[in-house]
């Protein structure tokens, strides 16, 4: 049997991929990238813009999570013990927001 | 207890003799802390998104499509370039290929460098119009600090990360680090990538200059 020590080290080095998966990848990213510029010239109101925006960097970031950082290769018990716990974190910050848009009101009536 | 038992022990993932996420302590640990990053940067980009929206005379547009886009677009391209260059250096490292990996290696830091130069001619671009850290031309004196504040700490990190590719390079080069480190710092590029697609369309997409 192996040492816990080999077991760990031999897990480290797990890897998934290929150049070909990775060029697509990467050409994906550079297009949606572009996709982002133009759509910050079509004038659009603010928050649809926001939408649009965030929504395409979710995209990317997914990509760049899933392929780059090999997570869509790891065991599934990692991408469940990250990522829902950082989803849900991240809509908790998102409470306070609202508030900014009562300051904004507050502001222009004063 | 028996020699069966112990095997047993040592096979059960939640027993100590295996890793229940099937990686090593190092690559855990950098997927740790690059999530209590993703914190840091979701409260910066928070705050900002709170103040720009609270402000009536918040900055909205002033970033024109030359430098500012251009420039920010490029680094964009750049960075993921590097992202590239830093998979070939991990799946050169995955087959043994020492050398190949540390001259990815170098390529992707030189990628780290480009983006680094352009991000500071960009800097330099909008304190010659009158940017500072608690004041400006255009409006909320918040902005200053907001960009600044943001976009510093993310050239901070791929400085940081510029040094660590190279004490792994050079690491790896010499034998004295697996594979597994170079995977590591890989995680650690690649999130710093992660970072400025949200850094990127949130402070300079949100506010271009029309023409």
């Amino acid at each position: 049997m192996d040492t816990h020590e080999e077991v760990a080290t031999s897990y480290g080095t797990h890897h998934g991929g290929s150049v070909k998966l990775f060029m697509a990848v990467w050409s994906s990213l550079v297009a949606i990238t572009l996709a982002e510029v133009y759509l910050a010239y079509l004038h659009f109101p603010a928050v649809t813009m926001l939408l649009m925006l965030i929504g395409l960097s979710v995209l990317k970031a997914g990509l760049i999570m899933a392929y780059f950082m090999h997570l869509r290769f790891e065991k599934f018990t990692l991408f469940l013990t990250l990522i829902p716990a950082t989803v849900f974190c991240i809509g908790m910050m998102t409470v306070i927001f609202p508030d900014s848009l009562r300051l904004f009101e507050v502001r222009i009536h004063h | 207890m028996t020699e069966s038992h112990t095997e047993v022990a040592l096979d059960s993932p939640w027993s100590g003799g295996g890793s229940p996420y099937a990686m090593g302590s190092k690559k855990l640990g950098m997927w740790l802390f690059i999530i209590s990053d993703v914190m840091t940067f979701t409260a910066l980009l928070m705050a900002y998104s709170y103040s720009r929206v609270s402000n009536p005379d918040w900055p909205a547009h002033v970033f024109p499509i030359f430098p500012a886009v251009i420039f920010s677009t490029t680094m964009t391209v750049v960075l993921l370039a590097s992202s590239l260059t830093m998979v070939m250096a991990v799946a050169a490292a995955h087959r043994g290929a020492r050398g190949a990996a540390v001259k990815w290696l170098l390529a992707t830091m030189a990628g780290g460098l480009i983006f680094c130069g352009l991000h500071a001619t960009e800097w330099f671009h909008l304190i010659e119009e009158g940017v500072r850290l608690f004041s400006n031309p255009w409006g909320s004196p918040l902005f200053g600090a907001a960009f600044f504040g943001i976009t510093g700490l993310h050239m901070t990190h791929v400085m940081c990360g510029v040094i660590y590719l190279g004490v792994i390079a050079w690491g790896y080069g010499t034998s004295r680090f697996k594979d597994e480190d170079v995977e590591v710092s890989g995680l650690y590029w690649h999130f710093v990538d992660l970072v400025w697609m949200f850094v990127f369309p949130m402070i300079y997409l949100m506010s271009v200059k029309y023409s």
